[in-house]
Parts: C-alpha cells; sequence; structure tokens
C-alpha cells in the first residue's frame, strides 16, 4: 500500500507541471496587453513599457516561463490588477468558503444519492425505484443557478426561513449546497442503481441469497463494498464538477469565494489571478481524484498490486 | 415503402418475425419506451419552434417595449407576462429556443466528430497515438469543464460562437474514449480480419466497418450530452459571458430576471421552465435510446 502511495504521489509531478504549462500559455492567449490593463487606460507608452519592463514582459517567451515557475516554486503569485493587493490574500481571503461550499455539497449529495441509488436497485421497477429515478432525472436536467433562485425565492423570500446572501453563518451553507449539490445527488443515485443492479445479478450474489443469508446482509455486506468500487470513482469526476458549478452557484448567492473572485477577474482581465485560481482549482481537482484513488486502492486489492 | 408491390414480400415476412433488421429491431424496442417517444415528440415540437419562431412569436423579442406594462404577470395577452423593460417573455423564450437548440446540438456534434476520430485512430492504430490521444484527455479531463468553458471563453471572447467551441472542448474526451473503446473491442473480431485478408486499407476498415458499429454508443451519449451542453451553455451566459442583452437567450433572461426577482418572479420561472423542460426531454430520449440499443438489457 506504501508502495502504491509514493507511486501515486511522485506521479503528480509530470500532471503538475503539464497543468502549470498550460496555465501558462492560457494566459499569454488571453486578448490585451497586461501592461496596458497595469497602466490603466490614461497612461503613455512610456509608463506602459517601463510596467513591460518590471513585470518582465519584454523578456524572450522561455525566459517568462522559467520565472514563472521559480515564482510559484517560491510563493510569489504577482498583485491582482484590479485591487492592487497581492493574489494570496486576495485568494486566502476567499478559498475557505468554496472549500466549505464544495464539502458540504458533496457531503449531502453523495450520502442521499447512493441512498436513492441503493433504494432504486433493491426495489427494481417498483414504485420506489419510478420515484428515485424521477428525482434523479429533474436534478440532472435543472440548471444550477435556475434552482438556486427559486430556492431563494421559496424559502428567503416567501417564508423568511434562511438568509438570502453571503456566508456568515451555517444557515448560509443551507440553500446553496442544495443548490450546488442536487445535480450530483442525481448522477450517484444513477449511478449507484446501475452498478447495484450490476452486481446484484452476479453469481456470487445468488450463492449468497442460496445459502440462506438474510436480504439485508445480501445488500449491504456483499453488494455495497463491491457495487462501491465504480461509484468511488464517479465521485472524484463529480468533484470537478462541484468546483465547476460553485463558479454559478457564487453568483446567484453572491458567495465570497473563489467562484466569484474567478468571473469578476476574468471580467476585469486580472491575469495574475485568473492563472493562480486556474492552478489552484486544478490542483484541488487532483488532490481530491488522489483520495479517490486512495480510497479506490483500500477497496479493491486487485489495484495495489499492479 | 409499403406501397409497392417489390416491396410487399418484404413486409410479409417480417410480419412473420423473420427478418430482423437492427433497425426494426431498435424501432421495436424504442416504441414500448412510452416515455422516451413523448420526449421525442417534445424535441421534434421543439424543433419546429427553433426553425418557425419567428414568425410563431406574437411580439418582437428584442425591440417591443411597453413601458406601461413592466414586471407584469401573467395575461391573456402576454400568455408569460412581461419582463424589466416591457418585453413579452413568451416572445422571448420561443426565439430563445433557436439559440439554445443551436448551442446545445452544435457544441455536441462538433466534440463528437473530433472526439471519435480521435477515439477511432487511437483504437485502431494503438502505440504512442494512443498514449497522446489518452493523454490529451486525461488533461481535457483534469479540468472541470465549467473552469474549461470559462478559460476559453476568456481567450476568444463573448458571444454564442465561442461559447460553443468553449462547451465542444470538454466533449471531446468523453467521445474519444468511448469510441476508443468499441474500436479496441472491434479491431479483434473475425469479421474485421476477414475485411484485412481481402486487401482493404486501414481507412475503409474503421470508417466503413469499425465505425458502424460505434454508432449506437455515439447516440445514446450524443442525445444525453446535448441536454448538459444546453444548460452549459446557458450557466454562461448566466454569467455574462455567452449571448449578451437584448438577445432573448434563456439563461441570459435569467441573468437579467435576477435582479427584479423579489417583485417579478415570473420573469425567472418561465426561462427556467423552458431550460429544463428542454433538458428533461433530451434526457429522457438518451435514457429510451440507451435502453433500446443497448443488447445487454435484454438479458437481465
Amino acid at each position: 500500500m506504501l508502495n502504491y502511495f509514493i507511486k501515486r504521489l511522485l506521479g503528480l509531478i509530470p500532471t503538475l507541471f503539464i497543468v502549470m504549462t498550460v496555465v501558462f500559455f492560457f494566459i499569454h492567449l488571453l486578448p490585451g496587453d497586461p501592461a496596458r490593463l497595469v497602466a490603466g487606460p490614461e497612461a503613455d507608452d512610456t509608463v506602459v513599457n517601463m510596467i513591460r519592463h518590471e513585470l518582465g514582459l519584454d523578456k524572450p517567451l522561455w525566459q517568462q516561463f522559467g520565472q514563472f515557475f521559480i515564482n510559484i516554486i517560491n510563493g510569489d503569485f504577482g498583485i491582482s490588477i484590479r485591487t492592487k493587493r497581492p493574489v494570496i490574500d486576495e485568494i486566502a481571503m476567499r478559498f475557505m468558503p468554496t472549500l466549505l461550499l464544495t464539502l458540504t455539497s458533496m457531503f449531502w449529495s453523495v450520502l442521499v444519492g447512493m441512498a436513492i441509488g441503493m433504494v432504486s436497485a433493491v426495489w427494481r421497477n417498483k414504485w420506489q425505484d419510478r420515484l428515485g429515478m424521477a428525482f434523479a432525472v429533474t436534478g440532472i436536467s435543472f440548471p444550477s443557478f435556475a434552482l438556486g433562485m427559486m430556492l431563494i425565492q421559496i424559502f428567503s423570500v416567501k417564508l423568511g426561513w434562511l438568509p438570502t446572501v453571503g456566508a456568515a453563518s451555517w444557515q448560509h451553507y443551507i440553500l446553496p449546497s442544495l443548490t450546488l449539490g442536487a445535480s450530483v445527488a442525481a448522477v450517484m443515485a444513477r449511478f449507484t442503481r446501475s452498478s447495484f443492479i450490476d452486481v446484484l445479478h452476479e453469481d456470487y450474489i445468488r450463492t449468497a441469497r442460496a445459502k440462506g443469508l438474510k436480504e439485508s446482509v445480501v445488500v449491504i455486506k456483499h453488494s455495497l463494498r463491491n457495487a462501491m468500487i465504480p461509484v468511488i470513482t464517479m465521485m472524484g469526476l463529480q468533484f470537478g464538477f462541484l468546483l465547476g458549478g460553485s463558479i454559478i452557484v457564487e453568483k446567484v448567492f453572491n458567495w465570497p469565494g473563489l467562484g466569484r473572485l474567478l468571473i469578476d477577474s476574468v471580467e476585469a482581465r486580472d491575469y495574475p489571478i485568473i492563472q493562480i485560481e486556474v492552478l489552484l482549482f486544478s490542483l484541488e481537482f487532483i488532490l481530491i481524484n488522489l483520495v479517490v484513488d486512495f480510497l479506490y486502492a483500500a477497496m479493491n486489492p486487485t489495484i495495489r498490486y499492479q | 415503402m409499403h406501397t409497392n408491390g417489390s416491396t410487399t414480400i418484404d413486409v410479409t415476412s417480417a410480419s412473420q418475425g423473420q427478418v430482423r433488421t437492427p433497425w426494426r429491431e431498435f424501432w421495436r424496442k424504442f416504441k414500448r419506451q412510452k416515455i422516451a417517444v413523448v420526449a421525442a415528440s417534445f424535441i421534434l415540437l421543439l424543433i419546429v419552434v427553433a426553425i418557425f419562431g419567428r414568425w410563431l412569436a406574437p411580439y418582437d423579442a428584442e425591440n417591443d417595449f411597453d413601458y406601461m406594462l413592466i414586471n407584469e404577470g401573467p395575461s391573456m395577452a402576454h400568455w408569460f407576462g412581461v419582463d424589466a423593460l416591457g418585453r413579452d417573455i413568451f416572445s422571448r423564450i420561443l426565439i430563445g429556443t433557436q439559440l439554445s437548440l443551436t448551442a446545445g446540438f452544435f457544441s455536441v456534434a462538433l466534440g463528437a466528430v473530433v472526439g471519435t476520430m480521435m477515439g477511432l485512430m487511437a483504437g485502431f492504430y494503438g502505440g504512442w497515438w494512443d498514449r497522446i490521444t489518452m493523454r490529451i484527455s486525461d488533461v481535457l479531463f483534469a479540468f472541470p469543464g465549467m473552469l474549461l468553458a470559462i478559460g476559453v471563453v476568456a481567450i476568444m471572447g463573448n458571444g454564442m460562437i465561442n461559447v460553443i467551441v468553449a462547451v465542444s472542448i470538454f466533449s471531446i474526451p468523453a467521445f474519444a474514449r468511448l469510441v476508443r473503446g468499441n474500436t479496441l473491442v472491434l479491431k479483434n473480431m473475425t469479421y474485421i480480419e476477414a475485411v484485412k485478408s481481402i486487401g482493404a486499407s486501414n481507412w475503409t476498415i474503421i470508417m466503413r466497418h469499425i465505425l458502424p458499429g460505434t454508432v449506437s454508443g455515439i447516440v445514446v451519449y450524443f442525445t444525453m450530452r446535448i441536454g448538459t451542453s444546453i444548460i452549459t451553455a446557458a450557466s454562461l451566459s448566466f454569467l455574462g459571458l455567452g449571448a449578451q442583452p437584448p438577445t432573448p437567450e434563456w439563461g441570459a433572461m435569467l441573468n437579467e430576471a435576477q435582479a427584479d426577482m423579489m417583485i417579478a418572479p415570473h420573469v425567472a420561472i418561465f426561462p427556467s421552465l423552458a431550460i429544463f423542460f428542454t433538458v428533461l426531454a433530451f434526457n429522457l430520449l438518451g435514457d429510451g435510446l440507451r435502453d433500446a440499443l443497448d443488447p445487454k438489457l435484454d438479458q437481465k
């Protein structure tokens, strides 16, 4: 297991290198002159050239590429063009609200989604299944921004039970995480159902039933663990979806997080923030998938020894 | 086809259950999925609205401002009510149908064509070509789709065409993987060996003998993907990165509706429902197609 762990951690290095390279070239493809953006629209050419020299943008591309790497490794992420504050401060302030929002969404949606999927698979083609799958197909078809606006309208405006915008208390997390997690719960429900149905048709399940085990033991002890293997992989992929989805949900709920910061930065062409945010999002996604892979290896011994 | 004499034999033999072409087999199974048939009919209706919406709309969707009726709820004159600028919401939704369907269809089509070609080549030739293709797919998969789309729009600028390109990019790896998997299975089948032995070129083998075998998987995934792509395109417009006002794109309409949500919820409700029912129809059709085309389901 330790060998597997070390191998996977080392495997991160080339992936991170590719992501950093992509981000660097991506930023250089952005339209508009960064030096002009920093200087402001009224500055004359001399000032713009001075800033270009200061930022190192007059150096050859490969030197800038090297500098970009050194800066990132040294933890120097630059200054925001829009707010003139260090990028690291801007991001640090907004990191926790987004992380907590994605984690709470992931938590409830995986639990609820898997429960619905299991119920649907066990009572296949019965009313429980139909109800569960009706919920699931509704969940994947309803756009999150529309759902968010609807929830605000019902629970905040009409009923007055929950706050509308901001992230000050735990009540603030309820509506955004419901909005963000709904489609993930739906996807997990559909996926768990089909994975369970596959497993329930296996010979070893028939054997378990034939030797007279209770149905609850067959489902929970013999099916669950095997059905979980593909479901866990799906969980990792869904996390990427949550990170993307948080950008939209943060706009609906005016959430003080990274997604909102990214949209504001894209609008203002605040490239130092954009590049670090894209890196951070990718890193987060890669790390989550690594955790998922470890869970996967813990559940499925054949993976560990390959 | 059934009216001329020469096909009578065909019809008779089919009714006796002797001729079961893949197409008939598919149709027989598909017809049984009542929900999918309803979804398909609804999509046909949407296509008609998308083509003729301009003539069906009772008002001008962009320039007909009635300042006396701002944020007015649904009425006989304005079925879905009026928005904050006095425009008829029903007309705007009808016109918006074309934008959403076009964005959904073309973004998936672009992704499907590129992804399918990549998958066919990777699966058939294997080796370094396979490794490069799959590595590119992994990297594309490693970026959350929405982030990638925002990135592409940030580079290329706002607008619907750019949104279509952005959304298509993250459809590519899924199609590439799907088709590669099918190709790997098909290329070792006996009939491919037979085609090789009569001296067919690689191109002929790929295009005429392997591609048709992957089509059913592509069709199912294509249909399911359209729903997701419509949502993503609408999301980008909602964020202000896609269609710009006054274009009646459904996501952009919701963006505009946000400001008056408290006093005029109907301005947001109707575009939301339009997106929901359209995406739902594509998802239900996709489910129906999968059940009709997947041979494994018969055995269970």
